[in-house]
């Protein structure tokens, strides 16, 4: 093989990004790793083809200013984010390679929730994890990978385990979850290993350019002038010291079984998006809405109740069927964990005008479908109001007596028609005929559209037509 | 009519993708937690990716992956997350990259509750995060806005390169209103970015990043996003003024709190009281031009928020003392009644 | 010039070379050592005995620098300059090691790659 090793085209000739004379050599210390695992890297971007493709993600750290050397797209990102910029840049993008570079704080430190979740949903990203036991670039500090006894700024008598713990195995934590193609530990130290550690390389980037698969490559990595040595000496601390404690070999490697990821989005014309989006006109019927519009319609509805007893969906149809009849409506709910359980009660308003505040302090019509509510809410109601409660849940009378009371068994009622869950529909059927604001074959007809769960319709439309008999029999 | 009866926080996520927004990231939080359901359920099948994720930093973070890549995306949250937000919003600034984040703003401090505040104010329409930055901030009122300033917001964004706020209470999130929806934005509408990295031959050249380590090249950075602020400051004031006009008073509020101001305006012109309103639809921008010019006519002015006083800062720098700035306000959730601010207008008037 | 030599030659660019040795320490036939000059940033800089190079490439997967090192493999280096055959520049020129007659010069470094 007549084959020349020279920089890799992958690589900028000349650094013009980085400022300052020098624009030949890179920013790293004499003898640092991240020089050599960049090369390999190069030379595998440049043997497969995907230079034009690739994205690397420069992190925070040393190779912060990886984006002077690769010609590459280049996204320089926050600490310890790589995996989760690398995420939205893959998923834009299914058909680019994205590298993510990091270091040992970057990844293991600041950045271990999005590393384990990205790796976690198995996103085609490869990984390159320099850990070299330290922080270079902040001025030599521990690491969560820094070896116990290791003299680092912050540790000036050693890592103890009593005060910082044991050194990360991030390769190994990353091997458990089921989604990660291929987990290896390799160094760059004596030339063996530095040879090993290209094949990984390789390996990681084909995985990604062929399946769309998630790789986690560790590179144990010298970092001279963080551990004042010399680059010999770093080399061979990190062969004879770094993998006592991060032993070396693949971890987890199913590519030969691994099928391969689609990220491709779905193709959707812009016309396609309003049946999507499940817009739809609403059928408004000038002509058969004419006799119920009345021109000064304002009620302001409270309705409350437990919450299961479809006291939100009351209200939401009462709107909902305002609409309809091409009044303004505004629906609030009381929202939160009292919906699931607890007390529920929302706020409507019905009306001919603008509606400014949608917050009903004081009602025009109150309905109550419990005591609690009927208790709380009673004094809000405005003099000449309504209160319209389930008699057959509320033990007691409202004491108002400036105010209309309907009392409704609504929950009896819906009892005997098989369902107690359309009390709610038994108290719309009663109030919009007691009001006469809305035709009731729209509500009957538009239902259809109102509720979630179609199947049902029909039994609501039962009960609308019981509530509104039950109040055509007390008038 | 295409009318639709809808909750604000699904309008803003049907806006969303009409606006040609292809990425939603996010993380539940109760009172957006809507905004994530209907983006889980309507970006794949529009062509989009939703991912819920690991966390609110992992969410923002994503959207800055995908807008570097192109897309127009979105997040949304609520105070706590957005605090959480902070940085990603930060770098998103100092990137330029172009995203929209929608805060549904809770009670605070810590968990503080899940009723609506507006006390996101200064965390979002002043920075929030470190460094020298802005974000654009558009405050809807109404679930029909939550859908139009939501459709804005992506065009302002690409526009200046910037990160956009919508910003509002629970109360506008969850509240359901009809909604009418325009059509989808053209594919071609949507700018072209010549700057993004898409893992293509033509974008190869490309870098997304904030850091600067020459103070002077910084400095011409962060000086070249100041002059964009202030072209944002000059062209891109909305407000919405009712009875203006001859107003002797003027409230000002926005969100959910502007809603209940309009209520109380018509109550007191019934009574022959010159009230009037301004809203500012944008935060930032703020409208010190209008505000200044109201200072010229009006007797005083009445801020009313939902926060401790936020937004009344930036009415006093503006009114620089020139006329009386009251102060009206209600926290933890609850909301100030037009009683109250009926009263407080008339305790105002009865002083002059 | 022994017949070992004719292997392979490395090219060092000195400027981008900063003294870090771990290319001396790895290279198999020991053929490298640090110079007693110093390039404008101050490094000792590497340099290549002039023969022995088996063109292995150990050297230039040692170097953290991309472009300090070059390693041509199975040529070898003309100390004088001649006419290149193939561009017709006068020129450093390389010989292939089983060839020779076979020359090419520093400028066509990378179009005697494989496939170009």
């Amino acid at each position: 093989m007549n084959k020349v090793l020279r920089k890799s085209d992958v690589f900028y000739d000349v650094y013009e990004r980085r400022p300052g004379a020098d624009k030949l050599t890179t920013t790293y210390c004499p003898g640092c790793g991240h020089g050599i695992l960049h090369k390999l890297i190069a030379e595998a971007l440049e043997d497969f083809g995907v230079q034009d493709r690739t994205i690397f993600i420069s992190p925070v750290g040393c190779s912060v200013f990886a984006y002077y050397y690769f010609h590459t797209g280049n996204v320089q990102v926050a600490h310890g984010r790589a995996p989760a910029v690398g995420t939205g840049l893959k998923r834009a993008n299914p058909n680019s390679i994205v590298i993510s570079y990091q270091g040992d704080g970057d990844l293991a430190a600041i950045g271990g929730l999005e590393i384990i979740n990205a790796a976690n949903r198995g996103e085609g990203l490869t990984v390159f994890f320099v850990n070299n036991a330290i922080y270079g670039m902040t001025g030599g500090q521990m690491a969560p990978t820094t070896l116990i006894g290791q003299i680092t700024m912050t540790t000036p008598l050693g890592r103890s385990v009593e005060n910082e713990g044991y050194p990360i195995h991030m390769s190994e934590i990353i091997a458990t979850l089921e989604a990660p193609v291929y987990v290896e530990r390799v160094m760059l130290g004596d030339t063996k290993s530095i040879m090993h550690t290209r094949k990984a390389v390789r390996k990681a980037l084909k995985i990604q350019i062929e399946k769309n698969g998630f790789s986690f490559i560790e590179v144990l990595s010298a970092c001279p002038s963080g551990w004042k040595m010399t680059p010999i000496q770093g080399e061979k601390w990190v062969t004879d010291t770094m993998t006592k404690y991060f032993p070396l070999g693949v971890i987890k490697d199913i590519s030969d079984t691994f099928e391969g990821r689609d990220f491709s989005r779905k193709n959707v014309e812009p016309s396609e998006l309003h049946e999507i989006l499940d817009i739809k006109e609403t059928r408004i019927d000038a002509e058969k809405i004419a006799p119920f519009i009345m021109k000064s319609v304002a009620e302001e509805i409270k309705i409350a109740g437990f919450g299961g007893q479809g006291v939100l969906s009351l209200g939401t149809v009462l709107s909902e069927m305002g609409m309809r009849h091409n009044y303004e409506v505004s629906w609030l709910p009381s929202y939160g964990p009292e919906m699931r359980g607890g007390t529920a009660n929302c706020s409507v308003k019905i009306s001919s005008k603008k509606i400014g505040s949608p917050v009903v302090a004081n009602p025009t019509i109150l309905i109550a479908m419990n005591r609690p509510s009927l208790d709380k809410f009673e004094t809000d109601v405005v003099s000449g109001g309504l209160i319209v409660y389930d008699s057959s849940l509320i033990d007691r009378a409202p004491t108002r007596t400036d105010v209309t009371v309907i009392p409704i068994p609504a929950t009896k009622m819906a009892d005997e028609l098989g369902n107690t869950k359309i009390a709610n529909m038994i108290i719309v059927g009663a109030l919009i005929k007691h009001l006469g604001i809305m035709s009731q074959e729209i509500v009957l007809d538009s239902l259809g559209d109102v509720l979630k769960r179609k199947k049902l319709v029909p039994l609501n439309q039962k009960a609308i037509l019981k509530g509104a008999e039950f109040i055509k029999n007390i008038k | 009519m295409p009318k639709q009866f809808l909750k604000g926080n699904e309008a803003v996520v049907k806006g969303a993708i009409l606006a040609g927004c292809k990425a939603y990231y996010g993380y539940p939080i109760t009172p957006a937690s809507e905004i994530a359901h209907a983006a889980a359920l309507y970006f794949p099948r529009a062509g989009g990716t939703f991912i819920q994720a690991e966390s609110e930093i992992a969410a923002i973070n994503m959207v800055y992956g995908a807008s570097s890549a192109g897309l127009r995306a979105m997040t949304a949250s609520s105070g706590p997350g957005i605090s959480l937000k902070q940085e990603g919003v930060s770098y998103c600034a100092g990137s330029e990259l172009p995203c929209v984040i929608v805060d549904i703003m809770r009670g605070g401090p810590g968990l503080g509750s899940i009723a609506p505040e507006q006390s996101d104010y200064n965390q979002v329409v002043k920075g929030g995060g470190h460094g020298n930055y802005k974000n654009i901030v558009l405050a809807p009122n109404s679930v029909q806005e939550m859908c139009d300033l939501g459709i804005l917001a992506f065009d302002l964004a690409d526009k200046y390169r910037n990160p956009v706020f919508v910003l509002t209470d629970g109360f506008i999130g969850q509240m359901m209103e009809p909604v009418e929806f325009p059509e989808p934005i053209a594919q071609e509408k949507i700018p072209e970015k010549s700057w993004v990295v898409k893992g293509t031959i033509e974008t190869s050249d490309n870098v997304i990043t904030s850091i600067e380590l020459d103070p002077d090249d910084l400095e011409r950075h962060v000086n070249k996003l100041q002059k964009k602020y202030s072209i944002i400051e000059e062209q891109e004031v909305r407000v919405e003024e009712y009875h203006t006009d001859d107003a002797e008073i003027v409230l000002i509020g926005y969100g959910i709190v502007s809603r209940i101001i309009h209520s109380v305006i018509d109550e007191l012109r019934e009574e022959g009281v010159k009230a009037g309103m301004l809203r500012p639809i944008t935060l930032f921008p703020f409208p010190k031009k209008k505000i200044a010019e109201l200072t010229e006519r009006v007797k005083f002015f009445l801020t009313l928020e939902m926060s401790n006083g936020q937004m009344v800062d930036d009415v006093r720098l503006v009114v620089e003392g020139k006329k009386p700035v009251y102060f009206y306000n209600r926290m933890g959730g609850n909301v100030p009644s037009m009683k109250e601010v009926h009263d407080k207008v008339m305790k105002i008037m009865r002083l002059s | 010039m022994s017949e070992a030599a004719s292997r392979g030659h490395v090219v060092i660019n000195t400027e981008e070379c900063k003294g870090c040795s771990l290319c001396i320490e790895a290279c198999p036939p020991k053929v490298l050592y640090l110079s007693e000059k110093f390039n404008t940033h101050g490094y000792h800089t590497l340099a290549y005995k002039g023969e022995g190079c088996t063109g292995c490439g150990v050297c230039f997967y040692a170097c953290p620098e991309p472009g300090a090192i070059t390693v041509f493999k199975r040529w070898d280096l003309i100390t004088d300059i001649r006419m290149c055959p193939r561009c017709g520049v006068k020129h450093k020129v390389f010989s292939k090691s089983t060839n020779p007659n076979e020359l090419i010069c520093t400028n066509c470094f990378k179009l005697i790659e494989e496939g170009k």
